[in-house]
C-alpha cells in the first residue's frame, strides 16, 4: 500500500496494514531471550535486563528458561568445547522463527582465550548469527543497541517470495547437526555448509 | 612454625626409611619444599596432618608440574696419556636427564594458624610411569585439584576416589598442559601473527606468492 495513501487514512481515523507488517511488528516487540548466560558477558545482559538499563522498554525482557519458549539466544560470553555442544543442542530446540545475538568477543571470535585450547573460536562456527556485538564485554547500551538492529532486521523481514525470512523457507534447516566430543577437537570442527568465512589474502 | 629442615628431621624419626629431600627454590620467594617418595606419601602426609605441632589440617592447592627431558652439560678434567705423556684435558659430556611430573600440594594450618610446608610428589617419567599417589584420603580439599591435575598433566593418583577428567570431556586424549602439547589447529585468522603463528597463518592464508 501507498505510504501517502496510508498516511492520508490514518489521519482520517482508520487504520490499514499488511499481515507482514503486523506479524513483524508483533515479532520484533516481544523478542523473548533464552535464559543463559556463559561467562563475564552474562553480567552485563543481566544488567541491561535489571531497572536501570531495562530491556523491557524493548519487549524482551521474558528471559525464558525453556528454549521452547524462547526466540531469541543470546550467547553471552566464551563458549568452551565442552558448552558448545549443548548450545546448538539449546538452538536445535527453539522453535522457529529464532534469532541469534552473539554478544562479545568471545561469542565472536574466541577473544582474548583465542589461542587457548579449550574454547570454541566462535558461534557461528556452528548456529547462524543475526548480529554480532563486539566489546570485552559489550556494555548494556549496546546489548540495547544489537536488540535494535535485531528489530529492525525483523520489521524487514519478508514472509512470502524469495527473499523470504529463514523461518519461513521450508527448505531451510531449522536444526544444525550437534558437534560430538572428538579426542582431540570437537568432531566437527566447524559446520562447513554454515561456516564460510570470506578468503582473506595476506599481504606480506 | 618450625623450619623445613626440623620438620624433614622429625618426620624421617616418625617414618623410619622415608627418604625425604629438600628442593630449594632460587627464585624471590625462596619457598623450599619437601619432596617425598610416593610410595610413602601417605603416611607423611598423615604426619604432617595429625602432628600436634604441625596440624596442617588445610591442603589449599594441588597443582602439576611438567619437567621435560633435559641435557645436562657436566665439565670434567682427565688425564690423559698421549705419546707417553700426560696431558689434562677439559672434558665436557652430556647427559639426559629424563623428564618428570610433579604434584605440589600447599599445606596449612588452620587450627595454628600456619603455613604453606609444601609437599611434592615425584613421578618416575612422563609417559608410562606417570604415577603418584593420591593424597585425597588425608586431605578431602584434594579431591577435585588432584582431578584437574589428572585431566591438564596426566599424573595418575593412585588411590583417588573418583580419578575421572574435570576440565576436559572424557574422550579428550590428551594433556594440554603439559610442555609439549600441541594445540589442535583451529582458528584461521589472527590479526598480528608473529613466530609460530606466522607459520600457521601461513599454512591458512598463503601469500599469492607462494600460493
Ligand atoms: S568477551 Fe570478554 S567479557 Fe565477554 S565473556 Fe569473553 S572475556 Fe568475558
Amino acid at each position: 500500500m501507498d505510504e501517502g495513501l496510508r498516511s492520508e487514512l490514518s489521519r482520517q481515523g482508520i487504520f490499514a496494514t499488511t499481515i507482514q507488517d503486523l506479524y513483524n511488528w508483533g515479532c520484533r516487540n516481544s523478542i523473548w531471550p533464552l535464559n543463559f548466560g556463559l561467562a563475564c558477558c552474562a553480567i552485563e545482559m543481566i544488567a541491561a535486563s535489571m531497572a536501570r538499563f531495562d530491556i523491557a522498554r524493548f519487549g524482551a525482557e521474558v528471559f525464558r528458561p525453556s528454549p521452547r519458549q524462547a526466540d531469541l539466544m543470546i550467547v553471552a560470553g566464551t563458549v568452551t568445547k565442552k558448552m558448545a555442544p549443548q548450545v546448538v543442542r539449546l538452538y536445535n530446540q527453539m522453535p522457529e522463527p529464532k534469532y541469534v545475538i552473539a554478544m562479545g568477543a568471545c561469542a565472536i571470535s574466541g577473544g582474548p582465550f583465542k589461542r587457548g585450547y579449550n574454547v570454541l573460536k566462535g558461534i557461528d562456527r556452528y548456529v547462524p548469527v543475526d548480529v554480532h556485538i563486539p566489546g570485552c564485554p559489550p556494555c548494556p547500551e549496546a546489548l540495547l543497541h544489537g536488540l535494535i538492529a535485531l528489530q529492525k532486521e525483523i520489521a524487514s523481514q519478508k514472509l512470502t517470495g524469495p527473499s523470504r525470512a529463514r523461518a519461513f523457507q521450508e527448505e531451510a534447516p531449522g536444526e544444525f547437526p550437534v558437534p560430538e566430543y572428538g579426542p582431540y577437537d570437537l568432531v566437527p570442527a566447524k559446520n562447513t555448509d554454515l561456516w564460510r568465512p570470506k578468503p582473506i589474502i595476506r599481504d606480506e | 612454625m618450625e623450619t623445613l629442615e626440623q620438620i624433614k628431621s622429625r618426620l624421617e624419626a616418625a617414618i623410619p626409611g622415608l627418604g625425604l629431600e629438600i628442593q630449594c627454590n632460587g627464585a624471590v620467594p625462596g619457598q623450599a619444599s619437601l619432596v617425598v617418595p610416593p610410595a610413602r606419601a601417605i603416611e607423611a602426609a598423615r604426619f604432617l596432618r595429625d602432628d600436634p605441632r604441625l596440624a596442617l589440617d588445610y591442603c589449599s592447592n594441588v597443582s602439576g608440574v611438567d619437567w621435560l627431558d633435559r641435557v645436562v652439560e657436566e665439565h670434567a678434567r682427565v688425564t690423559r696419556v698421549i705419546d707417553g705423556r700426560e696431558r689434562v684435558f677439559d672434558e665436557c659430556r652430556e647427559r639426559r636427564v629424563p623428564g618428570y611430573l610433579e604434584a605440589v600440594y600447599h599445606l596449612y594450618s588452620m587450627r595454628l594458624k600456619h603455613g604453606p610446608v609444601i609437599l611434592r610428589q615425584r613421578t618416575v617419567n612422563r609417559v608410562d610411569q606417570a604415577r603418584v599417589t593420591s593424597l585425597t584420603p588425608v586431605w578431602r580439599s584434594a579431591e577435585f585439584q588432584e582431578r584437574e591435575a589428572y585431566d591438564l598433566f596426566g599424573i595418575v593418583f593412585e588411590g583417588h576416589p573418583d580419578l575421572r577428567r574435570i576440565l576436559m570431556w572424557d574422550e579428550f586424549r590428551d594433556y594440554p598442559m603439559r610442555k609439549d602439547y600441541v594445540e589442535p589447529d583451529d582458528y584461521e585468522y589472527e590479526p598480528t601473527p608473529h613466530d609460530d603463528l606466522k607459520e600457521k597463518a601461513r599454512r591458512h592464508y598463503p601469500i599469492e606468492a607462494d600460493a
